[in-house]
C-alpha cells in the first residue's frame, strides 16, 4: 500500500517536473508546478511529516504559486521563447549535463549503505518539531522573522522604484542611474506638486497683507 | 515500508530535472519555478533523512528552507517585474551583464 502511494506520487512528481521544463507556456508550467508541489506533499505524508505536508500546501501551493501566477499574468510572457534561439547549441549541452548530474547523485545515493538503525522509522510528531523550533532553533527562528521583514521592505522599495520609472515613461533608459534621475524629479514633482501649488497660492496671499498693512 | 534510498533517488531525479530546466529555459519566471523544483527535491531528501534517523531536525531545516524560499520568490519576482518595466521584454540572455 505504502509502496503504491510512493510510486504514484513519484510518477506524478517526475512527470509534472518534466512538464514544467518541457512546455513552452509558463502558465502551463505554473500548473505543473502546483501538481509537483502537491505530489511532494503526499510524499511528506508517507514519510510521517504531517506538519510539513500542510505547510507545503499552504505556503508553496497557496502563497508562492499565487505570486507566480500573478507575475505571469502581469508580465504577459510567452513571447520571449518563441523566437529563434541564438544559443541553441549551448542549451542543448544542458541535457548531457543534467544526465551527468543525475548519474553522479544517484551513484552517491547507491554507494551509501543504508543507516543500520534507520529501519525503526520513529514517527516525528508536530510536538517534537515545535519543541525543537522554540528551544534549540529559537535564534534561527527569530532570524527568519527578520529575514521576512527585510524581504518585505526590499520588495516594497523595488516596487516603488519600478512605479517611479514607469511614470517617467519619456525618460531615457540607458542606465539605472539615468532611470533613477528620471524617476527622482518625477517623484519629487509628484510629491511636491500640491505643496508647490499651496506655496504659489500662499505667495500672493502673503504680500497681500503687506500692502494691506502699509495701507492701514 | 519504502526504503529511504527510494526517496533520495527520487529527490536526485527531481533535482536534475530542475537543474536542466534552469539551464535550458529562457524565461526567468520558468527558471524561478525550476529553482523551486530543485528546492523541493532538497527538502524531500532532508525529510527522508530525518525519517530515516528518527529525529525532527530534518523537518525543522525544511521549515527554514520554506521560509527562505518564500522570501526569495517575493524578492526575485519584484526584481523581474522591475526589469520588465525598464526593458519591456523578458529574456535572461539580455541580462548577462550586471548592469543596464
Amino acid at each position: 500500500m505504502q509502496v503504491a502511494v510512493f510510486a504514484l506520487a513519484a510518477l506524478i512528481g517526475v512527470g509534472s517536473a518534466l512538464g514544467l521544463v518541457l512546455r513552452r507556456n509558463p502558465v502551463h508550467g505554473a500548473l505543473f508546478l502546483v501538481v509537483n508541489l502537491g505530489s511532494v506533499a503526499v510524499l511528506y505524508l508517507t514519510l510521517g511529516a504531517q506538519f510539513l505536508a500542510a505547510a507545503q500546501v499552504i505556503v508553496y501551493a497557496g502563497a508562492i504559486m499565487v505570486l507566480f501566477v500573478f507575475a505571469i499574468m502581469m508580465l504577459i510572457p510567452g513571447k520571449e521563447e518563441t523566437g529563434p534561439d541564438p544559443r541553441r547549441l549551448v542549451r542543448l549541452l544542458a541535457i548531457p549535463l543534467g544526465v551527468l548530474l543525475l548519474l553522479e547523485v544517484l551513484l552517491i545515493v547507491a554507494a551509501r549503505p543504508a543507516h543500520p538503525g534507520g529501519r525503526a522509522r520513529a514517527a516525528v510528531g508536530v510536538q517534537a518539531i515545535g519543541r525543537l523550533l522554540f528551544t534549540d532553533y529559537l535564534f534561527p527562528f527569530e532570524l527568519t522573522s527578520v529575514l521576512l521583514l527585510a524581504a518585505l521592505v526590499g520588495v516594497l522599495a523595488l516596487a516603488k522604484r519600478g512605479a517611479g520609472g514607469g511614470a517617467a515613461a519619456g525618460a531615457p533608459r540607458g542606465r539605472i542611474g539615468e532611470a533613477l534621475d528620471a524617476a527622482g524629479p518625477g517623484a519629487a514633482g509628484g510629491s511636491s506638486g500640491p505643496a508647490a501649488a499651496a506655496r504659489s497660492a500662499a505667495r500672493p496671499a502673503t504680500p497681500a497683507p503687506g500692502p494691506g498693512t502699509v495701507k492701514g | 515500508m519504502v526504503p529511504g534510498s527510494y526517496y533520495t533517488g527520487l529527490s536526485a531525479v527531481l533535482f536534475a530535472i530542475g537543474a536542466v530546466g534552469v539551464i535550458v529555459r529562457r524565461d526567468p519566471l520558468v527558471i524561478f519555478m525550476s529553482i523551486e523544483v530543485m528546492l523541493n527535491a532538497a527538502n524531500l531528501a532532508l525529510v527522508a533523512f530525518g525519517a530515516q534517523f528518527g529525529n525532527a531536525e530534518g523537518q525543522v531545516l525544511v521549515f527554514f528552507v520554506m521560509t527562505v524560499a518564500a522570501a526569495e520568490v517575493a524578492v526575485g519576482l519584484a526584481i523581474i517585474v522591475a526589469i520588465f518595466r525598464l526593458r519591456r521584454r523578458l529574456s535572461v540572455d539580455d541580462l548577462s551583464a550586471m548592469r543596464w
